[in-house]
């Protein structure tokens, strides 16, 4: 009785599928350490225990891990949710710079308060995720290219706005630098998330907030809106094939230009809640933020599920806030490598899930025929 | 006039490395695979040519003899980034994964990876690997005597001049010359456009999308050397996103090496304007604006998009490109 219920357990999809993404991340790891090994044998040891135990070390690490794992679930689930539609959404660090932009233009230069910043934040995300929707729906321009160009574009516009409006500017509130936006505790403190039920538990941590809470809430909406709704079921539908959904009276452009603004707010908000926690400034750059890449491992790793995104980004700020305790013995660009890796086997994972399926069903057959 | 001749060989300088990347992507995508990780590519090209170079500053082969120490650096940047392209093309082509995801892995993997290896060579926390000034080419290459003062064609022909320049220019006449008048380039454009067809009168549509790549890798190693010298301030780990404006290039240019090479010209024509733009008379000077240099960076993408609008109902794009080969599949 039990191993019946073993055996289909093992051939889920679902269950496959996690454990294709753990193989990926062990294999990443143990090659991570035999990185570290070849650059610094004698501190290979403590290098490897700082990745693993530092994101628990403390309670004001713990918060960190937190901090950072809110932007990056809600990238992900906006990469995983474009996935679902069929859509590579690398426009996610576009996204997101105009999502923490569009957060703090409401929280600096007009005063509002957190809810609302983070509203217009979604606001952002949205409008930047339709252009490559349209594009896409109406012109049928590859996503991949129109993303990457709108990230550029973005980037500079947020640059060129910022850099003209003064009052946005650290410099305009009483600080001396003018290459970054404000400090909101200088110029709205009320903008800042609030530390909602952690603020007991954290002490003075200034990592932590509601962001965390908040991503994980999204990720469940995005689960019931995809798994429990029509809408869902026809994005999915356009996503396995277009021109079946279409036959099946599905309006595919509608779908798509409305799954990439769905996917633009999730990235945008994921910026608002970044530059929102107060503690960092956006910085008028001139190569695009991370963050929103970095969504899309964590999309891969959890197979686009949104459930799987909490844990998995989770993971990645993990081992993140792990990298950067290695220094100086390391650089904290060692864990990137991990990451990479990690990616390019999650690439691979249907191969991987096939070969744990055969290794299933041949232990299977040969049970079946020693009975 | 002066500036003339500044912006038109710094438009060349910076032309050419979109021009190989661009070409790289074109070789690529006409086996069939689609090449995200051009970015990387470069990354790792520029890395170990970077590397190179320096060890020959330091045997002082590079002094001695400068053009062939360069010479030597660029084939090493063309071979690494080949050596890397592999990895794309093994996930791609063998293991039939996604390939704008492996391309993406690769693309995270280049930058970390450049930066952990600079660490481990140069010491911690230095960064930069600096590229020694014999590399440029100078009137004394050519035995010319140095002018006195300004000149417009000693500006216009070595102020930036680099062994890369001439290089590229074969490097695209090579380009051409395979893609269309080679056996060899029928069958790779065959497999970008009907693997299954290219199957079935004996063309090997695995080997030929691995070529399509490592050639990719081999362009896009020397283009990340070609930006670096191009960029001035030694290699910091990046190539400044010119991989993905060189996507960009490249299907601006329809996949075709001539409109590639005119829009390579265009693209860096705009950045090079973006960096002049205070001190470019002709310019609209948008009084009161800070920062205008960043519209102009934004120019040519928005550009590329208005003209994609009109372009992609009869774009010229691999028609299998990005999609796994598979031999039972009809």
């Amino acid at each position: 009785m039990s191993k019946k219920s073993k055996q289909p357990l093992l051939q889920n999809p679902g269950v496959v599928g996690v454990l294709a993404s753990l193989l990926s991340i062990v294999i990443g790891l143990v090659l991570g350490f035999i990185l570290l090994v070849i650059l610094n044998p004698g501190a290979s040891l403590d290098g490897m225990k700082a990745m693993m135990t530092t994101g628990f070390a403390s309670m004001d690490k713990f918060g960190k891990v937190l901090y950072q794992a809110a932007p990056l679930m809600m990238c992900g689930l906006s990469v995983g949710f474009a996935f679902k539609t069929g859509l590579f959404n690398i426009g996610a660090p576009g996204q997101y710079t105009m999502g923490a932009f569009f957060a703090l233009l409401c929280g600096i230069q007009f005063q509002m308060p957190w809810f609302v910043c983070l509203l217009a934040s979604a606001i952002g995300g949205a409008i930047w995720g339709i252009f490559p929707g349209l594009f896409k729906a109406y012109f049928n321009v590859n996503e991949v290219i129109t993303s990457i160009m709108f990230n550029w574009i973005g980037m500079y516009l947020v640059n060129l706005i910022l850099a003209n409006s003064p009052h946005m500017l650290a410099s305009g509130w009483g600080a001396s630098n003018s290459d970054r936006t404000a400090a909101l505790s200088a110029a709205n403190p009320g903008a800042i998330l609030p530390k909602g039920p952690f603020a007991g538990l954290f002490g003075n941590s200034s990592w932590i907030n509601i962001g965390i809470i908040l991503s994980i809430i999204f990720a469940l909406i995005v689960w019931v809106v995809l798994q429990k709704t029509t809408f869902g079921y026809e994005l999915k539908a356009c996503g396995l094939s277009r021109d079946a959904a279409q036959y099946a009276g599905i309006n595919a452009k509608r779908n798509i230009v409305l799954s990439m603004v769905i996917a633009g707010a999730l990235s945008g908000i994921g910026g608002g809640i970044y530059y929102l926690a107060g503690t960092g400034q956006y910085v008028i750059e001139k190569s695009i933020l991370g963050m929103g890449f970095n969504g899309i491992p964590v999309a891969l790793l959890a197979s686009s599920n949104p459930v799987g995104t909490i844990f998995s980004a989770l993971f990645i700020s993990y081992i993140q806030v792990g990298g950067a305790a290695m220094q100086p013995a390391y650089s904290s660009e060692t864990i990137d490598i991990v990451i990479a890796v990690i990616i390019y086997l999650a690439a691979f994972a249907l191969l991987m899930r096939g070969v744990i399926a055969k290794a299933v069903s041949g232990r299977k057959e040969k049970g079946g025929a020693a009975k | 006039m002066m500036i003339a001749a500044n912006i038109i060989s710094l438009t060349v300088l910076f032309a050419v490395p979109l021009l190989l990347v661009a070409l790289g992507g074109m070789f690529s995508e006409h086996s069939g695979v689609i090449n995200i990780a051009l970015e990387g590519m470069m990354i790792i090209g520029a890395l170990f040519a970077c590397f190179t170079l320096q060890a020959f500053d330091k045997s002082g082969f590079g002094p001695a003899h400068p053009q062939l120490a360069m010479l030597a650096a660029i084939l090493v940047a063309g071979l690494t980034g080949m050596i890397f392209s592999f990895f794309l093309g093994f996930a791609a082509i063998n293991l039939k994964a996604d390939q704008t995801i492996g391309g993406t892995a690769l693309n995270q993997f280049a930058p970390a990876f450049a930066v952990v290896m600079t660490w481990a060579i140069q010491g911690q926390g230095l960064t930069t690997i600096a590229i020694p000034s014999w590399v440029r080419i100078t009137r004394d290459t050519f035995g010319l005597a140095p002018v006195d003062g300004p000149s417009f064609w000693n500006n216009l022909i070595f102020k930036y001049f680099y062994l890369t320049t001439p290089v590229a220019v074969v490097l695209f006449i090579a380009a051409y010359i395979v893609m269309y008048k080679t056996r060899f380039g029928l069958r790779l454009r065959a497999c970008g456009e009907h693997p299954q067809a290219a199957d079935s009168v004996g063309i090997n549509v695995y080997k030929m999308r691995y070529a399509g790549v490592l050639i990719s890798g081999f362009l896009g190693g020397i283009g990340g050397l070609a930006y670096t010298v191009a960029a001035g301030s030694g290699f910091n780990s990046d190539v400044g996103g010119y991989g993905f404006l060189a996507l960009a290039v490249m299907i601006f240019g329809n996949w075709k090496p001539f409109p590639i090479l005119a829009s390579s010209v265009f693209f860096a024509l705009f950045k090079v304007i973006a960096a002049y733009s205070s001190s470019l008379p002709f310019l609209p000077k948008f009084e009161g604006v800070k920062e205008i240099s960043n519209f102009y960076q934004m120019l040519p993408y928005i550009v590329t998009m208005i003209v994609l609008i009109f372009t992609s109902k009869n774009s010229q794009a691999p028609k299998a490109e990005g999609i796994p080969y598979d031999k039972g599949s009809r």
